[in-house]
């Protein structure tokens, strides 16, 4: 058996900086400044080398990028789709909150 | 190795044209897309997907496959005929939709492991390995106690020769008390290895809780439904609660209605501002299924005529 690893939990605290989320998304800098300016993500930090990201900043990060990608839609497009599927996800705990789902 | 059908995939003719091909990707992938889809196997139907559309989107890829011919079916056992292939160079090409390094061992036979998207070229001017993701699934249990996991990995390398293979790589990884959904573990050094001196990448685990037969889970908080008898709920009762992290006593309160929520404080999942326990209660009704039972609803319907259990509708009698 091999020794446990013990990584750092990435939490609702930010801690990654743009450098560190854009290689996490396998994307480029610029990419990931274009999903701030559209509201995308809201990173602490007032300034590109300030900024400060999250556990739920990187994974919005990452559907935008993927659905991007792998669907060709635009900025505004991904932007929309991430606001659904968070509305999408509410309405689903509130389900499984009244046993509904 | 078994045949496969990339225009059945598709949903195409044979004959489409290459704006229809693009089209029927673009209305799959909406469909199947792993981020949007809650279809039971999209990120397989998604993989497949984009394993036909890499072929079929490329007029030369496309151009080849169909030189097998059109009596092939899915599943069937393939050989490729010799020398098929012949007059044709694939060089590799842009990236399709999903995991470029996931593509079936058909499509490998058929265009070599070269002509993954993106193998070996993709790192080439800059050291540091990517990133690598993963998502862990644990038990609410897990988030109360701590845990570890074993990880296993099915990694892509490239040899000095420039060839793919794919390896499992298995990690052991501590989960510590307190995590919850959506954050991640993130392993320094644990993700692709560097080109050349360049460091190795990082390896990101998503956490994530498997559905639970009583809990609910929102945040840090916890929620459980908690069936009680009517006399409890009319009387008040101490009853037994099955938390998380073992049994606890609570105290229902007299006149308790059902859907009321007892909130258990610092009883969610731990940490620094450990979330609270929210009980839940339901009044489960003995049935009237003996005379005597009967009798007995019969004289509480007696006792209690001034009742009025709909009196909230507002409706009056």
């Amino acid at each position: 058996m091999l020794p446990p690893l013990a990584g750092i939990v990435l939490d609702e605290q930010a801690q990654l900086t743009l450098a560190e989320l854009s290689r996490a998304c396998a994307a480029q800098a610029e990419h990931i400044i274009e999903l701030v300016e559209e509201g995308v993500l809201e990173p602490a930090g007032d300034e590109p080398q300030l900024w400060r990201f999250t556990c739920v900043h990187l994974r919005r990060a990452r559907v935008a990028v993927r659905l991007q990608r792998d669907l060709g839609i635009n900025l505004a497009g991904a932007a929309l789709a991430l606001q659904l599927l968070d509305e999408v996800e509410a309405l689903r705990a509130r389900l499984r909150a009244i046993g509904g789902g | 190795m078994e045949f496969k059908d990339y225009y059945e995939t598709m949903g195409v003719k044979r004959d489409a044209t290459q704006d229809e091909i693009k089209r029927a990707y673009r209305t799959l992938a909406r469909k199947y897309h792993p981020d949007v889809s809650k279809v039971a196997d999209a990120e397989a139907r998604f993989k497949e997907l984009g394993e036909a559309y890499e072929v079929l989107k490329d007029p030369e890829k496309r151009a080849a496959y169909d030189q097998l011919g059109a009596n092939w079916k899915a599943g069937q056992d393939f050989r490729p005929p010799p020398d098929w292939k012949e007059g044709f160079e694939f060089s590799g090409g842009d990236a399709g939709g999903g995991d470029a390094a996931e593509f079936s061992d058909f499509f490998e036979l058929l265009y070599g492991r070269g002509a993954r998207p993106g193998a070996g070229s993709r790192a080439s001017f800059h050291g540091q390995g990517e990133d690598r993701h993963a998502t862990v699934l644990i038990d609410l249990e897990d988030a109360y106690t701590g845990t570890t996991r074993t990880i296993t990995l099915r990694v892509p390398a490239v040899d000095a020769q420039g060839h793919v293979s794919v390896r499992e790589h298995s990690l052991n990884v501590t989960i510590p008390r307190g995590i919850r959904a959506g954050q991640h573990i993130r392993l320094a050094g644990q993700g692709a290895p560097g080109i050349g001196q360049g460091k190795a990448g990082d390896l990101y685990l998503e956490v994530e809780f498997r559905p639970h037969a009583r809990y609910r889970i929102d945040g840090r908080d916890v929620y459980l439904d908690l069936p009680i008898a009517p006399w409890e709920a009319a009387m008040g009762a101490t009853v037994e609660v099955p938390a998380p992290d073992g049994m606890l006593e609570l105290k229902v309160p007299a006149d308790s209605a059902a859907g009321r929520k007892l909130r258990l404080k610092g009883r969610g999942i731990p940490g620094t501002t450990p979330g609270d326990l929210y009980v839940v209660l339901q009044i489960a009704l003995p049935s009237a299924d003996t005379d005597a039972a009967k009798a007995f609803y019969r004289s509480m319907g007696e006792q209690f005529k001034s009742f009025d259990a709909r009196a909230k509708l507002g409706v009056g009698i």
